[in-house]
This record gives C-alpha cells, structure tokens and sequence, in this order.
C-alpha cells in the first residue's frame, strides 16, 4: 500500500507519515500544490490524502485535474472548512471522502482503509460470510452457527457495513454518514446503543465475540 | 384556480393591502378632517343665510301687523276689516296672510277658509301648511303667522306664505350635501391614488428585505431616480445594506483564517498526542493521562467547531446543498436513531407523521438541528418520560414538534435558551455545550423557518415550522458519500 500525502504543514506531515508507517502505511510527501500535482500524476499510488489549501495550487483545483485526466486513484479530502457547503463542493471536485480538521489519527486511518480496500471484491455478491456469521443479501436472512438471527432493517444495514468491512476499524462517524446516510455530529452516543443491540443479537449466546470495540477509534468485525 | 380567479385573487390582495397601507390610513384620517371642517364650515354658511332670511319674513310681518295695528286704533273693526280685504284684493297671489275670526275662530275675514290647527308659542307665532287649491293639483306648503286676541275675543292672525324660503332654504341644504360628498369622495379617491403610489416604494424596499433574509446579501432597493424622500431613504438603506455585506463577508473571512490557522496545529497538537499514547503503550500510567488530555482537546475543538458552524450558518448563504425534502423519512430516521438511547434510559419515543412533508431545505443541517432537539428531550426528561415526535403537513405549513413530560422550560427563559452558552439551570455542571439550540436556531433561520418552544403542561414542546413545497418540483438529490 503506498499513499500520496499533499499537505503544506511540513509538521503534522511529518507526524501522519509516522503514525501511517506505524500501520502498516507507506507514504510519500509533496509539501505544495503543484509538486503534490506532478507526483500524483507520475507515480501509482494507492490513495491520495490532499489538503484543501495549499500554496501553489488549490486543492481542489489538483483534484480537478486529476479526475479531468481520467485518474481514478482514490482521495481523500482534508481540510480546514468543515461545513456543509465545503463538503459539497470537494465532492463534487471528484473527492472520495472529506475529512475536516482537526481529525483523530484512528478517524484518518479508518476512512483510508476504507478507501484503500475500495476496488477490491467489488463484484456484487448475494452473500457475506465472516467465520461462521452469514448474511444472505437477496433473502435479507442472518444466521451464526446456522441458527436464524432476526434483525431490524437498520441493524441489518449496520450488519451488512460492519461484515463488508471485516477486519477493518469504523468509526462512528462512518457508520452514521454510511449506514444513516446523515453527515451530523450526535451529542450522544446513539450509535454505541445501536451497535450494543447487534451486539446482543450476534454476540450473546455465541462464541467467539465478533464484534469488539477499539478504543478512542471506533468498531471492529473480526475477520478471522 | 383559473387566470380570472387568479386576477381576481390578485386584486383582492392588492386592496386589502392599500386598505392596510399606513398611508391609507392616513388618508382616511385626512377625509375625515377635511369632511368636517368643511360640514362645519357649511353649516355656518347655511344657519346665516337661512337665519337672515327667515329675519327678512320676520320683519315683513311686523310691519304688517303694525300698519294694521294703526288702522285698529283709529278706525275700529270696521278700519281694520277694510286694510284687509283691501290688502287681500290688492294682491291675490302674494305671500301675505290674513285672517279675521270670532272667538269660537269662526273667519269673518281674510284669505284663509278656516282657522290654522296648532298652538301658537308664547310669543304668538304659529306655523301651518297652506293648502292651495290648484287648477290640476293641490299644492301644500308651509306658512307662519302671528296671532292676536282682539277686544271681543276676535282673533287676528297675520302671516307669510313662506314657500320660497323653504325652497331656497332646501336649494342650500342640497347643494351644500352634494358639496360635502364630492369633498369626501374626491379625498378618498385621492388618498386611494397616494397610497397606492408609497405602496408600491414600499413593496419594493419589502421585497428587497425580504430576498435579503433569505441570504442574497447583493440585492439593493432600486431607486426611482426622482431624488425624492423615498430615493433618498432607499439610498441610505442601500448604503446601510452595503456596509453589513462587507461586514458579513468580514465575519466570513476571518471565521475562515481561523478555521485554518487554527485547525491545523490543533490537527497537529492532536496527532501528536495521538502518537505519544500509542509510543506510551497500554498500561503505562501516562497513557492514562494522554488518554485525558486527548478528551479535553476534543471538548475543546468540539466547542470551537460549534461555534465557528454557528457563525458559519448564521452568515447566510450556506445552501448550497438545499433541495426538494420529504420530512416525514428524515424524522422517521431521527426517531429511529434515538430509539435505543430514550429505550435505555426507560423513555418511551413515539413518532405520529403526515403522509409526506416536501420542503426545501438542507437535509444534513436539518437532521442535525432536529436531532439536537430530540437529544436534548433525551437529556431532560426523566426516566420513564414520554417523547413524542410529530410531522404535520398542510397546505400552508409543515410543523415537526418535538415534545417531552420532563420538567420544561419556564416561559421567562424562553427567549434566552436560543443564546450561546446558556443553561437553563445555571450551572454548568450537565454535559453539553450549551450551543445546542443556537445551532438550531441559526439553522431555522437559514431556512426561513420558525421555531417557537411551548408548554406541554407539563414538559416542552418545541415546534419548527418550514413553508410547504410541492412534491412536483422534487429532483433527487444529487449528492452524498458513496462507498460500496
């Protein structure tokens, strides 16, 4: 996995290089807009994170050209404008994702790995199966061990999410904006109620526990 | 409707607005004034000339009565019959009245076939109708004597026909009426004209305010180019207008510099607390107090990010994501979203909707704004309480009520809940920002909504209500993340 980092602050780069080498993460640098352009067109990279506001060139403006060049590297947005309009208009330049700062590291990270495994068994399947949890996409069905599992629509939504990104640490904040399909801040924690409920369902009365919490980051669906 | 129907609608509203209009108003006062100057200035007219003409009759009857008087006291009855009937004989159709009776008023002369019926005043003056017997009609008109009891109880009464004053006093009256009505009509029609004339500067002024509210800071009055009061006062308006777009684009400005000068070493203090946790290791007692530190920081940029979304939202001109909504799923999905957690703290969420509720709007902003409202009825209301969620649609509003049993709020703090950093129990002591319903508040009035709280006796109600838009015009919406 290689990744394009283009953000003019030379620290916090500095500082997401060695938090993403720490996962597992290679990332290479450019510190201004238009170097973050050249690299970005010449070198095959896995997924781009772009800063909005760089000296040089825009970011968006570099997204633009991107996509207008028919480059389909995946990108992620960060930016200092976090607000509805921001968000609007990164996508719209042809972003993956938008990330506003100042973000946590493990926010970063998940919404990277979601986009860096994007692509990969994207062909559409009718069944997902993570050890012995099945879900069957056509009968909306759910069994563990072969027993039945009923579910209501949103917790099989938030199943199917959770099952489609096995293995891979969500946050709450995909979780809503992906399985809700709102972008808003809760002042609670509504969502850990929700994914205490599945757990109830999925977890309770079967061994091992699937579905664990990670601290400070967010969800985990054990792959294996 | 029908175009006819439509006009007709047009008009009406048209009028009932210049019949509101100050301006009218002001001209309806001015009729007023102007009808009863000219009503008292009239009848002043119309008491003076009639008063000098009844005078002239007056006088008229007492010379009469003086010459006969002269004739009585040196000729006797026989004198006095003679003036008369040689009066009556010397003028057959003049206005002059006379007559000579006994005293059961039995005539013995004069020409007028029988005592007048009525009593005379103390004075001795009479009025009666005149009966004239006409070659094709009768004719009837009024007459006024004075009478006098003679030796012997004769009677005598002398008078004047006083048809031609009465016409002439009638003449008056008329054309003084017909003077007053055209006064006040003329007066109305004018105040009419004048007011429609300010009413259409106004409506002018009132539009641009009103496009202005809705976030389109570059609109300006347009000016007649007359340079009259009104020009001048949309000029100054204009240039009042002007001063708060720089202002507001200012605000935006530095909202934006501090948006990004600040939040990229906050993003790099965060990281960097991020990595010592994790160089720290689990269980390391420090870890624990980074851990700490992480949480401040994020209350902290959570209050910030708040704050800067407010003035953000409150600036205006955020819609770029506003489209064509149906309410009803979007509440269906809060309700849904804030099940469990009411569920756990033994609250009972129930959710009562319209069909649909299409309005135009910012369907993230909007859930956010509800959802804030929810959580606080979550917050409040005690355990085993009752939330109930509501969506009502009618042709003239869609009202979302969010309504709690919990203690409420009083009616005095109504007004202040909407500030920045209030508390309703003064402490800072529960969990929250206190920017909750500012946020809310700011996004009602980006959407041009209302939002009014109301007691639920007991608990809080707190009802928004957006204008209605048809289901017809709805496009699907056009953005949002979408990951496999």
């Amino acid at each position: 996995m290689r990744v394009l980092l283009i953000e003019d602050d030379r620290q916090l780069a500095d500082y997401l290089r060695k938090a993403l080498g720490e996962v597992g993460i290679l990332t290479d640098h450019a510190a201004d807009g238009r170097d973050g352009l050249l690299q970005a067109a010449g070198g095959v990279y896995d997924a781009l994170i772009l800063d909005r506001m760089l000296p040089g060139l825009d970011g968006l403006a570099i997204l633009r050209t991107l996509r207008a060049a028919g480059n389909r590297t995946p990108v992620l947005v960060l930016s200092a404008l976090g607000e509805v309009d921001d968000r609007v208009e990164g996508l719209r330049a042809g972003g993956d994702d938008y990330l506003v700062k100042p973000f946590a590291f493990s926010e970063l990270h998940a919404r990277l790995e979601a986009l860096l495994r994007r692509g990969q068994a994207d062909a559409p399947q009718t069944r997902l199966r993570v050890l012995d949890l099945e879900m069957d996409l056509l009968k909306r069905e759910v069994t563990r061990a072969g027993r039945p599992i009923q579910l209501q629509p949103r917790e099989f939504r938030l199943l199917e999410y959770l099952m489609r990104h096995a293995g891979q640490v969500v946050t709450r904040t995909m979780l809503l904006e992906q399985v809700w399909d709102y972008h808003f801040d809760p002042q609670t924690n509504i969502i850990d109620v929700h994914v205490s409920r599945l757990r109830g369902k999925i977890d309770k009365d079967f061994d091992p526990p699937l579905l664990q919490t990670v601290r400070g980051a967010g969800y985990l669906l054990r792959a294996q | 409707m029908t175009a006819a129907g439509r006009r007709a609608d047009d008009l009406r509203l048209r009028a009932t607005q210049v019949l509101r209009s100050s301006s009218f108003r002001l001209a309806i006062l001015y009729v007023l004034l102007l009808s009863v100057s000219a009503a008292i200035l009239l009848g002043f007219i119309y008491w003076s000339t009639a008063g000098f003409m009844d005078q002239q009759t007056n006088a008229t009857i007492a010379a009469e009565i003086q010459g006969l008087a002269e004739q009585y006291r040196q000729r006797g009855l026989p004198g006095l019959t003679n003036v008369i009937r040689e009066r009556i004989v010397r003028d057959p159709g003049g206005a002059g009245v006379y007559l000579l009776a006994d005293k059961d008023f039995k005539p013995l002369i004069g020409n007028l076939d029988r005592w007048p019926a009525g009593v005379p005043d103390a004075a001795g003056w009479i009025r009666f109708r005149l009966l004239e017997r006409g070659p094709r009609h009768n004719d009837d008109h009024a007459a006024r004597a004075q009478v006098f009891t003679l030796r012997g109880d004769l009677r005598l009464l002398v008078g004047r026909d006083v048809r031609d004053l009465e016409a002439t006093r009638k003449l008056i009256l008329e054309a003084l009426t017909w003077g007053l009505a055209l006064t006040a009509a003329l007066a109305l029609l004018g105040g009419w004209v004048m007011s429609h004339r300010v009413l259409r500067r106004l409506e002018a002024i009132n539009q641009t305010s009103r496009d202005i509210m809705e976030g389109d800071l570059s609109r300006r009055i347009p000016l007649a180019g007359s340079g009259d009061d009104f020009d001048q006062l949309a000029a100054g308006l204009n240039h009042m207008l002007a001063r708060i777009e720089t202002l507001i684009a200012g605000v935006r400005q530095v909202s934006d510099n501090i948006a990004h000068d600040l939040r990229t070493p906050l993003t790099r203090l965060r990281t960097k607390l991020e990595l010592l946790r994790t160089d720290l290791g689990e269980g390391h007692p420090a870890a624990a107090a980074a851990e700490d530190i992480i949480a401040d920081a994020d209350e902290l940029l959570g209050t910030f990010n708040a704050l800067l979304r407010i003035a953000r939202i409150e600036s205006g001109g955020q819609r770029a994501a506003f489209a064509p909504l149906d309410l009803v799923p979007l509440v269906a999905d809060l309700a849904e979203l804030y099940e469990p957690v009411a569920a756990e703290r033994g609250q009972q969420l129930t959710l009562d909707t319209a069909d649909a509720a299409w309005v135009i709007g910012d369907r993230d902003l909007l859930f956010q704004a509800l959802g804030n409202l929810v959580d606080n009825a979550v917050k409040y209301t005690p355990e085993g309480g009752l939330i109930a969620l509501s969506v009502t649609a009618a042709e003239q509003a869609v009202v979302i009520a969010v309504a709690d049993n919990g203690p409420g709020i009083p009616a005095a703090l109504h007004g202040e809940v909407f500030r920045r950093f209030f508390r309703a129990d003064g402490s800072r002591s529960t969990p929250g920002s206190g920017l909750g319903l500012s946020l809310v508040r700011a996004v009602v009035e980006l959407h041009g909504a209302a939002i009014a709280l109301l007691d639920n006796r007991p608990g809080l109600r707190v009802q928004v209500q957006l204008a209605p838009t048809t289901a017809a015009n709805k496009e699907p919406p056009t953005l949002g993340l979408t990951h496999p």
